[in-house]
Parts: structure tokens; sequence; C-alpha cells
């Protein structure tokens, strides 16, 4: 049987980086194939250029044995080659039938299309409205939105991107329900993921990359999930001390804290409740854009609540903005480290300025001590062995996981009494996120409280002696992480968003 | 093929190097202009940029470079405060023009009194006008959202109307057999803002504008709030995370940038223009837009576009007189200096390579 | 004082037809979302070169026809500057205002002082220039809600990077819309000159196009609210204009403030109300203001 895809010799080199270095695999048809790799191990890029985003700088592509060479994305639609992004390429102001139209060379007149969005998104049991606009759907309705406008090119090859990283366990059954019916009808799919265990239950096939080039291919279902990961990160991952922590007393008290959403896309919180004690960590799941941004903001001090409902160590933070939170103790590390934890433009040295000002006497009466910054900026360097020139590099210069080191040291080497912290392991590589995982922990045993929100589940069950989930803006009784499986937790992250009634 | 690549900080070179290659192309742009209305292109370049400062009449024109230098200056001080924070007061001939009304208000009150305090009060009264006509936009934008662009641009329309209104009205020289426009301030000394230095064209203002340029560097490179501001204008979720308020950053750069206008409005109108006349705003708050982008926003690189901007409009008035040139030449000769030098501001941001093809 | 409901809704739809041009074309332009503060600019620009081409042929017409030729011409120094040199958008537009007021006021000096040609009088004895700014407005709304290439404008003013994902051009689209609201906008300066005025004084426009900027917000980015908005603010036009005639006891540069303190007023009730709205949708587009460049 031929192949439905043919990568051969394939290269793209950025300005100091080889993304993609001779890297040849196949897709057959009908089946569903795993391209699995750390972050930036050039999964993206090589999906790119199939899809004619990028233009390899040398190698060749075939599709159905044709030369495939698309100069852009249209021509890839026409040659066959469908596409659902990580981040979805959707238009938030435009309709379900709009962007499915924008997606399409040739979509027929409006009733038409919307009849037909009507028709194939019921037939593969993920109902669409073609007129409600994007930004009053929920994240598992929008990745249909972006399905469904595949599906209607009637693809050879569909790419999928991480597209489980923003569903709960059962949204993603579902899923993979819809991709297997589809590969059963002939079409072949290319599943970009870095979570093995989707990956052995659910893909026929794994080619695996490391620094840009193949390092393996194998059938993913005939190996365990160690294996998998040896083969990723290319050794032994470091293993995590999760010993010597105790609870102590109790230091961070939230009480009924309620917020109306800051904006339009945001979401309210609704009566929140939780204690952290010291030398703990807690655990907070939940699929994006559930209020994990609000609550930190709440607790960061960008929001400000009504008296009593934020109390560190008896003392009432609810209603002080950010700086005198820092100096009570209470830190915090967003999740956006480029404009958000960090001003992208600035050197390192002027990123300690953004929460380290008064905890590290970095600003005395106003007046900014540059020489004091600098030296904490190479302490931090040093402790969190952050990879850069110098505290002078701009921070839009690091890598991601160097970065989020140096966020996190920032935040952990000034001793807080509590820190919170928003997905701290996002699109970092594995190395820095052990890194930053275990700096959480020797945080929590030397007496720290620590709140972890995180999207990532094993992270989750990994770090926190206590688990709760946050579901629409509220947040659930917490239970000790030990013994928990999966599904109580799916369960617990609100389920699968009314998808039940289709589940076949 | 060519192919920018995104630098991943600003180049310092490009920095300083792009305002020097805007103004050259500027004369090239502008000559090129002349020669096709039928002018000598070097004549006029001389005329306009040495002239003023060697030429045979320099004497009278050197002078005059601080007299127009200085509101310049100290608006482009104020401006460039808040276009670092994405705040974008447009407005400022605005601020200019009611801080002179508001200034002058308080002496022809007082008048015919004499006394050391009358014009100290009305720099005080001329700075709280431009700051009350800079709290306007603020207040809109914070409580509203309106735009503080459309608004701040509107009020120059409005406060122009105002002088008019002030000039045939409420403050019509009594003695001043029915012309419209003030007492002439410079007949009263306690209101006068003379020339302090004979022959230097330095009065207040200029003072004025080097304090501002001074403490406007402290703020933006040793204070705590500088930094802030700074953060904001490229990352303002940073800056949010770090303890910024943008309503407390809003109101205080209006309000800064207006008082510094409303400042330069009342040094004017006490000095070199002397009264209040419909004719009160001359397009001072819209170049010291120009001064601040061509001093890229930094108080030393205002100090020298605030310098070669004055030169422009005195070389400007002097080639009228010599070589008829259009009035309007200046103008355009500024509006074409930001061109190039928003232009020419790629080489600081991005590398131009040349693509590989394989 | 007689008042002909008729003949002053007749006066309203002219005064407001420069706005209604300028502000269609900047609407267009912020929908593919590029914000373009040169509105002022473009119209003084397309005021000079109108009623030039008009005096010199004697042909009202030919006027119009270059005035956008002109508004487009200059629009394009704006466009070079944020698409191709990627230039902030905020500055480039003051850029182009300051420049177009000063080149206009340089090479209008000639034309001072002549007087344009008659203009023939079109249907219902109403202006064909009114009465193309009418047709327009339904032309606009069915570009950008019913035809392929507005949606593609759209989705390129919405998400720029999602619209080059999927093989849009966002630069060759933005160029064509700055060009467009260029024209439209040299149109309703020309209207000014070459219709109401009917002579070239510097700086006629006085504010116009910063007023169309105000009305694309107040329109909430649809053709029928920029239609709603130019003819409020053509109303309160003609209402300061009759009251001066009437002789009201209010000075006359107090009344004359009546145009810019109605855009204020008018601007700071629609913020108002998308600020405090929670419903989505109809506010700006996504990517307003933001330059774009993609890494290939």
């Amino acid at each position: 049987m031929a192949a439905v895809f043919r990568a051969e010799g394939l290269g793209k080199t950025y300005p100091g980086v080889r993304a993609n270095d001779d890297v040849s695999f196949a897709v057959q048809p009908g089946e569903i194939h795993a391209l699995l790799g750390e972050n930036g191990a050039g999964k993206s890029t090589l999906v790119k250029m199939i899809y004619g985003l990028v233009r390899p700088d040398n190698g060749r592509m075939f599709l159905e044995d044709a030369p495939h060479a698309p100069h852009d994305p249209r021509a890839a639609r026409v040659a066959g080659v469908a596409m659902v992004f990580q981040h979805f390429s959707l238009f938030d102001a435009l309709t379900v039938a709009e962007n499915i139209a924008l997606g399409m060379e040739n979509p027929p007149p409006r009733r038409e299309l919307a009849a037909r969005i009507t028709q194939v998104s019921h037939d593969f049991g993920l109902p669409l409205n073609p007129a409600r606009r994007i930004v009053t759907l929920s994240a598992g309705e929008r990745q249909r939105v972006e399905i469904i406008r595949c599906l209607l090119q009637e693809p050879r090859l569909l790419i999928m991107d991480e597209p489980t990283s923003v569903l709960t366990p059962q949204e993603a059954e579902l899923l993979f329900a819809t991709l297997r019916r589809l590969a059963g009808q002939g079409t072949s799919i290319l599943y970009i993921s870095h979570k093995l265990d989707e990956i052995r239950a659910h893909c026929d096939r794994a080619t695996i990359l490391r620094h840009g080039r193949v390092v393996d291919s194998c059938d993913p279902r005939a190996h365990s999930a160690r294996e998998l990961a040896a083969m990723m990160v290319g050794g032994e991952m470091r293993l995590i001390d999760r010993s010597g922590r105790q609870a102590g007393e109790v230091l961070l008290q939230v009480r009924d804290l309620s917020l109306p959403a800051p904006t339009a896309e945001g979401t309210a919180l609704k009566s929140v409740n939780l204690t952290l004690r010291a030398g703990e960590i807690l655990g907070i799941g939940g699929v994006a854009g559930n209020g994990q941004d609000e609550l930190l903001a709440a607790l960061s001090g960008e929001l400000r609540s009504v008296p009593g409902s934020i109390t560190l160590e008896g003392r009432d933070l609810s209603t002080e903005p950010p700086e005198p939170r820092r100096t009570a103790g209470l830190l915090s590390a967003p999740e956006d480290r480029l404009g958000h934890a960090a001003v992208p433009d600035f050197s390192l040295t002027e990123n300690t300025l953004l929460t380290a000002g008064a905890r590290k006497g970095l600003v005395r009466g106003g007046l900014i001590d540059h020489r004091a910054a600098r030296r904490y900026a190479e302490d931090v360097i040093a402790g969190f062995d952050v990879r850069t020139p110098g505290p002078g590099t701009p921070a839009r210069a690091l890598s991601g996981g160097n970065l989020q080191k140096f966020v996190i040291g920032r935040e952990v080497m000034q001793s807080p009494r509590v820190l919170v912290v928003n997905q701290p392991t996002w699109g970092v590589d594995a190395g820095a996120a052990a890194a930053v995982r275990q700096s959480l922990l020797d945080l929590a045993r030397q007496g720290a409280g620590v709140i972890v929100i995180s999207q990532d589940l094993d992270e989750l069950l990994e770090l926190s002696d206590r688990f709760c989930a946050l579901n629409e803006g509220r947040l659930s009784e917490p239970v000790p992480t030990e013994g928990l499986t999966l599904d109580r937790i799916g369960l617990m992250l609100g389920g699968a968003h009314g998808m039940e009634e289709v589940r076949p | 093929m060519i192919q920018l690549v995104p630098r991943q900080s600003a180049s310092s070179f490009w920095q300083i190097a792009t305002p020097l290659m805007a103004v050259l192309a500027t004369m090239v742009a502008g000559g090129l202009l002349f020669a096709a209305l039928g002018h000598d292109p070097l004549a006029a370049i001389r005329t306009i940029f040495w002239d003023p400062l060697f030429g045979p009449a320099a004497s009278y024109s050197r002078p005059q470079l601080l007299v127009k230098a200085a509101p310049l200056i100290l608006i482009a001080s104020g401006l460039a405060i808040g276009f670092r924070a994405g705040i974008w007061n447009i407005g400022a001939e605005g601020q200019y023009i009611i801080g002179g009304i508001t200034g002058a208000a308080v002496a022809l009150a007082a008048y015919p009194a004499e006394g050391m305090w009358i014009f100290p009060a009305m720099v005080v009264a001329g700075a709280a006008g431009g700051w009350a006509w800079g709290m306007i936009p603020a207040l809109l934008r914070n409580w509203f959202g309106a735009s503080e662009i459309l608004v701040s641009l509107m009020l120059v329309y409005v406060a122009q109307r105002v002088a008019a209104w002030m000039a045939f009205g409420p403050m019509k020289n009594p003695e001043g057999f029915g012309f419209p426009g003030s007492r002439n301030l410079q007949q009263y000394p306690a209101a006068a803002n003379p020339e302090l230095i004979a022959g230097t064209g330095a009065h207040w203002g200029v003072v004025a504008a080097a304090v501002a340029v001074l403490a406007t560097w402290f703020l933006m490179s040793r204070h705590i709030r500088g930094f802030h501001i700074r953060a904001a204008g490229t990352a303002p979720r940073a800056a949010r995370f770090a303890g910024v308020r943008p309503q407390a950053l809003v109101a205080f750069c209006l309000g800064l940038s207006g008082a510094l206008a409303g400042m330069a409005g009342l040094f004017e109108v006490a000095g070199p223009a002397g009264q209040i006349t419909d004719k009160l705003g001359v397009g001072y708050g819209f170049t010291a837009i120009i001064v601040a982008f061509l001093g890229r926003l930094h108080p030393v690189g205002i100090l020298l576009a605030g310098l070669l901007l004055a030169l422009t409009y005195i070389g400007g008035e002097l080639a009228q007189l010599t070589m008829q040139l259009p009035a309007a030449s200046v103008q355009v000769f500024q509006g074409m200096l930001l061109f190039f030098l928003l232009g020419f501001d790629l080489l600081t941001r991005f590398q131009i390579r040349r693509r590989v093809t394989a | 004082m007689m008042i002909d409901p008729l003949s002053v809704f007749l006066l309203l739809v002219a005064a407001a037809t420069p706005i209604l041009f300028a502000a269609l074309g900047e609407l267009v332009v912020e929908r593919a979302g590029v914000l373009n503060l040169g509105v002022e600019g473009m119209m003084i620009t397309g005021a000079l070169a109108g009623f030039a081409a008009a005096y010199a042929s004697g042909n009202p017409f030919l006027g119009f026809l270059v005035a956008a030729l002109g508004g487009a011409a200059i629009s394009l120094l704006f466009a070079a500057l944020t698409q191709v040199f990627l230039a902030n958008q905020v500055a480039s537009g003051l850029a182009l205002t300051l420049f177009g007021l000063g080149l206009a006021a340089m090479f209008g000096k000639p034309f001072e002082g002549v007087k344009a040609p008659p203009m023939p009088a079109g249907p219902l004895g109403i202006n064909w220039i009114v009465w193309l700014g009418l047709v327009m407005v339904p032309l606009v709304w069915w570009f950008l809600n019913r035809s392929r290439a507005g949606l593609i404008l759209r989705g390129v003013g919405e998400n720029h990077e999602a619209a080059h994902a999927l093989g849009y051009n966002v630069r060759l689209t933005r160029l064509a819309a700055i060009a467009f609201g260029g024209a439209m906008a040299g149109l309703g300066g020309a209207f000014i000159s070459i219709a109401t005025v009917l002579q070239w004084t510097e700086g006629m426009t006085a504010g116009a196009g910063w007023i169309a900027l105000a009305i694309v917000v107040f329109s909430k980015w649809t053709a029928a609210g920029v239609l709603a908005g130019a003819w409020l603010f053509g109303g309160v036009t003609v209402l300061q204009l009759r009251l001066q005639a009437a002789g009201v006891a209010v000075p006359v540069q107090l009344l004359s403030m009546a145009p810019y303190l109605a855009t204020i007023i008018v601007l700071v009730l629609i913020s108002a109300r998308q600020k405090f709205s929670r419903r989505a949708g109809g506010a700006a587009p996504g990517s307003l203001g933001t330059n774009f460049h993609a890494l290939r």
C-alpha cells in the first residue's frame, strides 16, 4: 500500500537554530501517526512545512507519490492537507460559519454552508450551531469548529497539533472516537503530542523527534511510557525528591472570594475557599479558561477583593495592591512568561525590579539601586542555572525553559511565605521542568506554602499533597492526592461539558 | 530576496544613527521638493539650516533659537513620558492654549497691581490650566474608556475657540480701541516674562525647559515610577503585575504633560507673544510630537531635537523672506522628518539579511 | 423664522457627507485591523487636489476623481510605513496628518481666492456626490458582510495570526484597505472644497478627519452606524449654524465648539456602553492597531 504522505530529508534552519535536520518518515492510509517529542524538538516546524506555512531549506515531500511543495496553506489545502492548530486559528468576533468559510477554498453559498455544517457536525457527534460567534464557545466547542472546518474539505491528511491540551479527559476520549472513525474511513492523521499515555492508547505508529532529528520510529503500543520518554528525552529522567515535608500552621486563608469577570472573555470567581498550611503544596487543576488567571490575579493583588477574603498569617491583604502583598510575603508567578511575569524587552536585571524591589532592597525611597538589581539577577542566574550570556540579556532572548527558571527563581529566592504559580512548566523542556518542580518542593520543605495551578495533571499528582479543581470559577473541596485516579479527576474538572449525550 | 529578522533588543547604534539619517534624508527630499518648485535646492537648505546660526543676519536670529526651542522641549518632555507608557496625548496644543489663558487671567485680574507674587502665580495658574485640560481626556478614558487620542485632539479645536472668545470677549483690552486681543503683558512689568540675559533669547521658559529635561531624565532612569512607566508601555500586563495601577498612570501622564504644555503656553503669552489673541496656538503642541519622536523619547534626544526643529522654524521664516519659499514648507519639512524617522526606525528593530535560497 | 423640515434634513445630509465618506473609508481600514490616524491629512490632500483639478479643468467631477486618487496616493505613504517598514501606526498616522496639512498648505497658495466651477444638481436637486455617499453605505455593508473579499478582510482584522496561518496575505489585504480609505477620505475632503465652501482655504477640513475617526468608534464598526453618526454630526452642525444665523445671544466662538463637544460626548457615551456591557461582539476588531510580521 502506498504511503499517503512521505518526507525525505527535510531540513529547516532559523537564525541560530537548526529546527529540522534530515527528517524522513511516512504516513500510511487510515493510520493515526504520532509525532512525539519534547518542546523545541522541531515538531511544529515540521508540520508547518507540510501545511505550507514554512518552506523547507532542503528535502522533499510527497503526497500520494505526487511531489508536495505548497507555497502557502491554501495550496496545501487544495492538495488535501488540513490542520487543527494548538492555539486555535479562529476569529473570535466572527460566526462559526464565517470561520469555516475562511478555512475553505471554495465555500458554498451561506445557507448551503450552514446546512452542511449542521449536518456534518451531527454526523460526527460534534453538534455545532453555525450562527454562533466564536467568543461564546468553550474551548472544546472551539476545537470542534476547527475539526469540522477540516472535515468539510475531506482531507487525505489531517494534522492535529496537541489537540488534547485544552480538553478534559472525557472530552479527549470523545475526540479519539472521532479520529478513529475518520481513520476507519481512510483519512490519515498526523497526531502531535508529548502525552505518552494517549499516544500509547490511540496511535498506530510513532515517529520520535529529538533536537530536530528523527531518533526512532516504532509501534507505541509495544513500548512502555518510560521507554518512550527515554527515546524522547534521550536518557533517564531526573527523579523528583518529595521527602521531608510536613504540614504546619495555616499561612494563607481564602474565604468566600468572589470577583466579577475582569474582561468580556474572563471568568468570574464564585465563592472560592481554600486553606494553605506551611510546608504544603496545594494543586489546583482545571481546563484553561476556568478562572486560573483570575485566581492568580486575585492572590497577586492585580485584582482586589472584599475585605476579609484573603488573609496571610492573620493579616488581611484583600484590598492591598501587589507591592504590600509581596512585602508581607505573598508572591506569585503568572502563567504567561513573556509579557506578564517578565517584560520581554527589558534585561534580566531590570526584570528583577518587577517584583523584588522591596524584599531585596533593590528600590529604596523610590530610587532604583541598579547595582543591587544586577547582583540579584546574577544570583538568580547562578542559583537556578539559567543559561544566558548575562544579566544584561533581554528576557525575550531566553528560551522558554531558561526564562521560566529565572521567573520562578526570582520569586523563590525572595524566600516567600506563600508562593502561587500558574502553569509553572508549560512549554518548558523536560530538564527545566524538573528543576522548576524540584525548587517548588524544596521551597515547601523549608516551610513555605505553595499553590500550583496547572493543566498538567501528571505534574499536579507528582507535586501536590492535596488536589482541588477549578471549574467555571468555582473551586472544589480539596482531596488528598494519594490514590486519586484520572477518571475521578476528570469528573472533578467538570466532566465533558455536556458532551456525554453524544458519546458512542 | 531580503528578509527581516527581528532583533532581540533594539540596536543602540541605530537608535542614534537613524535620527541623523532621517535629518539627512529630509534635507535631500526637501531639496528635491524645492527644486521642483523652481528654487535653488542648495541655497534653500543653507538658508534653513545654516544661515539662522551663522549667516549674515545670525545676530538677530540666533536668540530666536532658544525662544522657539523652549516651548517645544518643555512640551515634548511631558509628551515623551506618556508615549513611553502608551498613552497618547496629542492635544498638547490645546493644553498650551488653555495654560496661556489661565496664566494670563491671573495677570489681567491683578492688573495694575505690582508684586513679586504675580509672575509665579501666573506660572502656577498656567500649569494648572494645562493640567486640568489634560485631565479631561484622562478622566474620560478612566471612567468611560473613551480614546484619549480623539478626546485630547477634539479639545484642541475647543481650546482654539476658547482663545478666540477670550480675545474678542472677556479678555479684550478695554484700552485697545476695539481691536481684539488682551492687554500686552510685556508692558506690565510684574507679569512679563522678559529676556533674562540680553541677546540670548533666554526667558523663564528656557529655564523651565532645562529643568524639565533634567527632571524627566531623573524620573525615567533613576526612579521606580519611570521604570513602571516604561514597563507599562511595552508590557502592560507585566506592569500591572508589578503593581502599576493603569488608571493612575493615565492620570499622571496626561496631567503631567498637560501641566508642562500649559506652562509653555504661559511663558509664551507673558513673553514672546505678549497677549491673548485668537492666534495663540501656533502649532508648538503638534511639532512637539515630532520633537518627542525624533529625540527617541529620551530627554537628551528631546533637547537636541527641540533645537533642530526650532532651527527649521527660524530658517523657514528666513527662507520665506529671502527666497519667497512658502511658509508651509516648514510644516512639510517637519512632516517629512517624522516620516523618514519612522521608516528608518526599522533598522533599530530588525536586522536585514539576504535570504539564502537552496 | 420658518423651518421647513425637509430642507433642514437636506442640509443635514449635505453637512454629513464629508464625514460620511471619510468614516466609511476608515471603517474598512479599521475592519482590516489598521488604525490610520491620518484621515485629516488625507482629507485635506483630497480637498486641495480635487479643487485644483476642478478649477483647472472646469469639471467638478474630474476634481472628485483626482481627489480620490490623491487621497489614495498619500495614504500609500502610511501604508508603506506601517506595512513595509512596520512602524507604529499611531505615530505614522499622526505623521500623515501633519505632512498632509503642510503639503496642502504649501501647494494650495496659488489657489487661494479663486472659485470652484459650479456643480450641476443631481436627481431631486441633490448633489451627485451626496448621492454617491449614500450609495456607498449599502455597498460597504455588502462588501464587509456578504462578499468573500470582505470576509477575508474582516478575518485579517480580527486575528492576523490566524488569517496568515490559513494562507491569506495580511499585508496585501491591508494595503488595499488603506488605499480605499485614502480614496474615500480624499472624496470627503473634496466635497468640502468643491461642493460646500466652493474655494480653497488653508486648514479648511478643520478637524473633520478626526471627527470621522470618532464616528467609526461610535458606529461600533458597522456601515449603518457610520451613517447614523455622520447624520448626528451633520445635525449638530446645521443646528449650530441656524442658531448663529438666528443671532442667539451666545458668542459665535462658543457655538462653533458644538461639533467638537458633541463628538466628545458621543464618544464618551458609546465608549461607556461598550465598557460596561458584558456582551461581546460588535466591538473593535481584534488586531486593530497592531502590526504583523511573519517569519518564514
